[in-house]
């Protein structure tokens, strides 16, 4: 079985009388170490394809195996926990918590584990994190200081503090630049190839889509196509 | 360790937006500093009223002799001469609740300075005391001092009416001046006290120790003795034997009417140290009295004490009434301020909707945003509350000294 397991999926929003279905039987397949780019129109779904596998929201119906755990399954709570044991999530708007500091920020997520490790060494962990994604010299710098390549990166060490299995990343590269993008692609990658993280990116850009090894196209509700690319 | 972790990183969000912050206390500190002051305020204005009440009279206690009773004959209170000298000095030392006692003797008569004449509405002999127990203060001289007392010196005090119908404009101090027959010396005069509830005129009086009033004045310390027929013996004595009496004041013999001694004086006034202890005050007098007058278990006490307890009745409901409606008032700003933090929190949560779902979506549960949110407000009223009754203070101390309104700490 594969680190995400998808079995006819359908996810269907209800509207006062009318239910709009925004996953059809989506089953899907992803394996340990892959880089996957979602793909697609804005509205065909992939971002609730990214909010079910990123254990935000349920599936109607159907089953999600998360790393062997049935997330259909789990409550609030339990969902919780599993985001905060296994994924890292990277926004578009990087969503860094104003006037407060690049390090600080990243080490937030740690203050949510079970079991809580102590100031000095989450701010151990965190340094690290920041010298991994280059802002060795930024660390107490605020949001507002920062240029959007090195908020996003702060964004990234935050998804990476709490080494998940998979990281996943919604338009990472919308608010930037083509410079910008093409490091922070070229962080993915990194991540991706040595640190053996999982990687999911959802994008609607053939040329971000075309760093991924495998690229899965949704079209209303349902995977158009599914290529691996190396 | 994880509750301080806690704590700590509300403090850091709440430092983090210092304008919100400050918006959000703004509420709770205008609430608790109104509180703070208002019973600040309260609590001073009480404390006055009873302060002028109780210049009124309301702590005050009379001890007067018991009635005597002759082959089923009553003649009243005061016919019977049980109260001493030394029963004053007695609740004095014994009584914890009494502040200062004085005996009390009165008598009546013309007092003439020149060519003039009145006759003043009481002369009264009391010790030393008597100014703080009669809620009197000096216009001008001194109040006769304990040597004067004991030693029987013929000076006295004259009330502001007494000084007007006697002196005009002249400055009565050092003057001599004649009652009934004995030149007595003036040292003071009182200041004007007006009225008293029963409309008598308190300043037409004169006060002068009460060793020279009994012996030097007729009808002094008999006011209603003489029911007993024995008046002309107590008058005159010689000073020299005011104290070497004082051992055999209760005679063995057991006559219905015991002799009337020196010692004897019309009343003891006594002063107790609040209103509210009036009422032990007289138990204890009781007490001490009935042991010193050597009474058994089941006999009549043979004394009479009087208080005005309807009048401190009145005080303590005044103060009752006073003290809820402060409540009152308090209560309804704590529940606007609350009010206020509780809508700011609020206004706060959905502000802040996006760094609930970010930390949701690094693995927040719901309890763990719903604890920060918590204590963050705690955090938020407690610092508010703080410097509310800071401001609370400070603001009744200025109030209070620019109106001129008492103020104090209210616990």
């Amino acid at each position: 079985m594969g680190l995400i397991e998808l079995k006819n999926v359908c996810k269907t929003y209800v509207v006062g009388d009318i239910s709009l279905p925004a996953l059809k039987n989506v089953s899907l397949s992803v394996e340990k170490g892959e880089m996957l780019a979602l793909t697609g129109a804005s509205g065909s779904g992939k971002s609730t394809l990214m909010n079910i596998l990123g254990c935000l929201d349920r599936p109607t119906s159907g089953e999600y195996f998360l790393d062997g755990v049935e997330v259909g399954r789990l409550g609030n709570d339990g969902r919780a926990e599993m985001r905060n044991r296994k994924i890292g999530f990277v926004f578009q708007s990087f969503n860094l918590l104003p006037r407060t500091s690049a390090l600080e920020n990243v080490i937030m997520p740690l203050s949510y584990t079970a079991s809580r490790m102590g100031d000095r060494e989450a701010l151990e962990r965190g340094r690290a994190m920041l010298e991994l994604v280059g802002l060795k010299d930024r660390m107490l710098h605020e949001p507002s200081q920062l240029s959007g390549g090195q908020q996003q990166r702060v964004a990234i060490a935050r998804a990476l503090v709490n080494n998940p299995e998979i990281l996943f990343a919604d338009e990472p590269t919308g608010n930037l630049d083509s410079r910008m993008s093409a490091e922070i692609m070229d962080m993915f990658a990194r991540i991706n190839s040595s640190g053996g993280v999982t990687v999911v990116l959802v994008t609607h850009e053939p040329e971000i889509a075309a760093k991924a090894k495998r690229v899965v196209k949704v079209v209303d509700g349902e995977i158009a196509s599914d290529k691996v690319l190396r | 360790m994880r509750k301080l972790a806690i704590v700590k990183s509300a403090l850091k969000s709440i430092l983090r937006n210092p304008m919100r912050t400050f918006l959000t206390t703004l509420g709770i500190v205008i609430g608790i500093a109104s509180v703070i002051a208002l019973m600040e305020i309260g609590n001073g204005a009480q404390q006055s009223l009873k302060k002028s009440i109780s210049t009124m009279g309301v702590n005050s206690i009379t001890v007067r002799p018991g009635a005597s009773m002759v082959g089923g004959v009553s003649s009243g209170s005061g016919s019977k001469a049980t109260i001493t000298a030394e029963d004053a000095e007695e609740i004095v030392k014994n009584c914890p609740s009494v502040k200062k006692a004085t005996p009390v003797v009165s008598a009546r008569g013309q007092v003439v300075y020149g060519g003039k004449n009145w006759v003043p509405f009481s002369i009264n002999g009391v010790n030393e005391d008597y100014l703080e127990i009669g809620s009197w203060s000096l216009d001008d001289g001194e109040m006769f001092t304990r040597r004067q007392v004991v030693g029987g010196a013929k000076v006295c005090l004259i009330g502001s009416t007494l000084k007007r119908e006697l002196f005009g404009a002249e400055n009565p101090l050092g003057k001599d001046i004649r009652i009934q027959n004995s030149i007595f010396k003036v040292i003071g005069v009182l200041k004007t006290k007006g009225a008293n509830m029963m409309g008598m005129d308190q300043d037409d009086c004169v006060i002068a120790p009460w060793t020279a009033v009994k012996a030097r004045l007729s009808g002094a310390g008999q006011s209603s003795i003489s029911a007993a027929g024995s008046s002309a013996a107590s008058s005159p004595v010689t000073t020299s034997s005011f104290y070497a009496s004082a051992a055999d004041k209760y005679p063995a013999s057991s006559s219905s009417l015991p002799p009337v001694r020196f010692r004897n004086v019309d009343s003891v006034s006594a002063w107790a140290n609040s209103p509210e202890s009036v009422a032990a005050a007289v138990s204890e007098i009781t007490e001490v009295l009935r042991r010193t007058h050597g009474l058994a278990d089941g006999a009549e006490d043979d004394f009479q004490i009087r208080t005005m307890s309807e009048f401190s009745d009145f005080l303590t409901g005044q103060t009752k009434t006073m003290t809820n409606l402060l409540l009152c008032v308090a209560f309804v700003s704590l529940i606007v301020g609350g009010v206020g933090i509780m809508n700011i929190m609020l206004v706060s949560v959905t502000e802040r909707t996006r760094e609930i779902g970010l930390r949701m979506a690094v693995g927040a549960k719901r309890r763990d945003i719903l604890r920060q949110f918590l204590v963050e407000a705690v955090v938020i009223c407690m610092l508010g509350g703080i410097v509310g009754i800071g401001v609370g203070h400070l603001s009744s101390r200025v109030l209070a000294g620019i109106m001129n309104w008492p103020s104090s700490i209210s616990y």
